[in-house]
């Protein structure tokens, strides 16, 4: 009855491991609300019926690492009147920017029998690098709950209530006794919340998931980190994970290269 | 000689007292509230009896450092305070406010029934009596109270407990909130551990207070037991870790709004907001509204928030305090300075907690001194 004037959603995969369109179906309690509000139209995960655009809205998941992934995220832009990027493959480069800092070709070498079938970019970037973003949900992999918000944000046209504190407020909330001030790194107050501070309530150290902060002091955290005793290197490696393209956090890593051990 | 007679009625109990104590609690309907011992830190969590109190452990507290340490007798409360503040239950972190519920007939809100719950806090220190004294002041003075507190607030019943040991970042003193709980209590007890006896000292500060010691197997507290008190409280108060120069001090940081120090701080300042989120006074907040993808139902819901953040202070356009100088400023003068001149006492309470749960150990202390030792010139009083 509704039917003619859902909009329309298009769902879209580049380079990423398909976590966070999954997030989507893992909607399961939601997802006949999900398909009530919105006609979805293109889901290639979800469904073989694919519908031409124009879309209404687009969720795209995935970084831009090929020629062609290049060209198509502008198409999918051009029939697009909102675009979501999901996750921290689209929003920075995912766990396959680590590419950004050394030569590609080299991997290529390393990886493939022929490396003259790989046509692959030198770099893995955010899809906002490429094309106009209206809001990126970050986190690797996002949080169903902040898909839902973002969704139904949408659909009363509102703006999503996503905070871009840091971990440390959504953990103090839960109740969670600082692993930080106990003596184990965490990189919670230098991240976006999102996750409900999951790691420190398991009292693990926060690994950076949902990439920066809204204000991330990263330079003052890793000060830190090392009067905790931990490496150079290894705070490198903290800084270089699934969000290691994000400025702030690329940033952080470089300023620990030259003292590698 | 005798000390004066108190104004108040004592008595003495001993473990079995305090066990009594925590079941008549639980018996009059109470959720009873204590310090326990939870991942490595002693937080406040529900009590079923005496033995979840952390028997015989304590603490190392210093900028951005916490240990729990184990002492060398059994003291039930031979530590300051820890992590969690009595907020957490009087303010809670996240409440709904109103659900909306949209059908043929239009829109219609409801506010959550109020919870029925009634706490019972036990352990409350002289500091955190003073911090709820001044969250009542914030959330049931004035034309908007906020109901929810007040209930909770109205119902709660309190134990206090004189502090036996001050921690590293302690600073009551200077604040003029403790070690000894003054007013504010149900009933406030001081631990007298000695070699040939583990007893409390019960202080009756209400009628509800002098009820419930009834109830409890109690016997009459002598001089000897009064002066053993004193020596507990005298001993704490003059072990504090850290101490704060209030003279004047109003007037230094509100005079002082473009001293290097607060680049510096900012230098080391994570803007992560923990220290607003462990002070027992911070009481911001923000709320979130969130409606569901058919668009029939909505609900508003308060969230602990933060000064620290930039949504706290974004005006049309964009935020006001976009540096860490600017937010870390903004909360330090006025938790110590436009506190006062918004509600007639400091903000700060003594407690250190925002000095040993920052992750990169700032000290409000040490920030207030600097700034004292190398500020240019004092307005005259």
């Amino acid at each position: 009855m509704a039917e003619p004037t859902r909009p329309r959603l298009a769902v879209w995969k580049f380079a990423s491991c398909d976590g966070c369109q999954l997030s989507l179906l893992d909607c399961e309690d939601e997802l006949l609300a999900v398909d009530e509000a919105l006609d979805i139209a293109y889901f290639p995960e979800a469904s073989s019926a694919m519908v031409e655009g124009p879309y209404t809205l687009s969720l795209v998941e995935g970084s831009i690492t090929t020629a062609h992934d290049v060209a198509r995220i502008r198409e999918v832009r051009a029939q697009s009147r909102h675009l979501v990027t999901i996750g921290a493959c689209a929003t920075a480069g995912g766990i396959q920017a680590l590419r950004n800092f050394a030569d590609v070709d080299d991997f290529v070498a390393a990886v493939y029998a022929s490396p003259d079938y790989i046509a692959t970019l030198a770099t893995s970037t955010p899809i906002s690098a490429h094309v106009a973003v209206d809001f990126e949900l970050q986190g690797c992999p996002i949080n169903k709950v902040q898909l839902l918000e973002v969704l139904s944000a949408f659909l009363a046209g509102r703006r999503p209530a996503i905070a871009a504190h840091s971990v440390c407020i959504e953990c103090k909330r839960r109740g969670n006794v600082c692993v930080m001030v106990q003596g184990t790194p965490c990189l919670g107050p230098v991240t976006h919340a999102g996750c409900g501070a999951l790691c420190p309530a398991y009292r693990r150290g926060c690994y950076g998931c949902y990439g920066p902060m809204e204000t991330p002091r990263t330079a003052a955290l890793a000060r830190e980190w090392q009067a905790l005793g931990v490496a150079p290197r290894e705070i490198r490696h903290a800084f270089r994970s699934f969000n290691a393209g994000a400025e702030a956090f690329r940033e952080e890593s470089e300023a620990h290269d030259d003292q590698a051990t | 000689m005798e000390p004066e007679p108190r104004a108040r009625t004592t008595a003495l109990i001993d473990r079995r007292g305090l066990q009594a104590l925590i079941e008549a609690l639980a018996d009059e309907g109470y959720r009873v509230v204590g310090p326990t011992r939870r991942d490595d830190a002693i937080v406040y969590d529900d009590l079923a009896d005496l033995d979840d109190l952390p028997a015989g452990w304590t603490e190392h507290q210093e900028a951005g450092r916490y240990r729990l340490v184990a002492r060398d007798d059994q003291a039930l409360f031979g530590y300051a305070v820890g992590p969690h503040a009595w907020k957490r239950f009087l303010h809670p972190p996240v409440e709904t406010l109103w659900t909306a519920q949209r059908d043929e007939h239009g829109l219609t809100f409801r506010s959550p029934e109020p919870a029925e719950e009634r706490f019972a806090f036990l352990g409350v220190r002289a500091c955190e009596l003073q911090a709820i004294a001044i969250q009542d002041r914030v959330f049931l003075e004035g034309p908007h109270v906020d109901a929810g507190y007040g209930a909770r607030r109205r119902e709660a019943f309190i134990v206090a407990v004189n502090c036996g040991e001050a921690g590293g970042t302690c600073f009551c003193v200077s604040m003029q909130t403790g070690p000894r709980a003054e007013s504010g209590f149900d009933l406030a007890l001081t631990e007298l551990l000695e070699a040939d006896r583990h007893d409390f000292l019960v202080e009756v500060g209400s009628p509800a207070g002098a009820a419930l010691l009834e109830r409890l197997p109690h016997r009459k507290a002598g001089g000897a037991d009064h002066r053993a008190a004193d020596a507990v409280v005298a001993r704490t108060a003059s072990r504090m870790g850290r101490e704060l120069e209030t003279q004047g001090l109003k007037a230094l940081l509100q005079d002082n709004p473009e001293h290097p120090r607060w680049d510096d701080v900012a230098e080391r300042c994570l803007t992560c907001g923990n220290c607003t989120m462990v002070c027992p006074t911070c009481f911001c907040t923000t709320v979130e509204d969130h409606s569901d993808l058919a668009g029939t139902r909505a609900e508003r819901v308060r969230l602990w928030d933060s000064c620290f953040t930039l949504d706290f202070s974004y005006l049309h356009g964009g935020s006001v305090r976009q540096s860490p100088r600017s937010r870390y400023r903004q909360w330090m003068t006025h938790k110590l300075a436009s506190w006062i001149d918004q509600f007639g006492t400091s903000g700060c309470v003594g407690c250190g907690r925002c000095i040993t749960w920052c992750p990169t150990g700032i000290d409000i202390t040490e920030e207030a001194a600097v700034i004292r030792a190398t500020a240019p010139q004092r307005r005259d009083p």
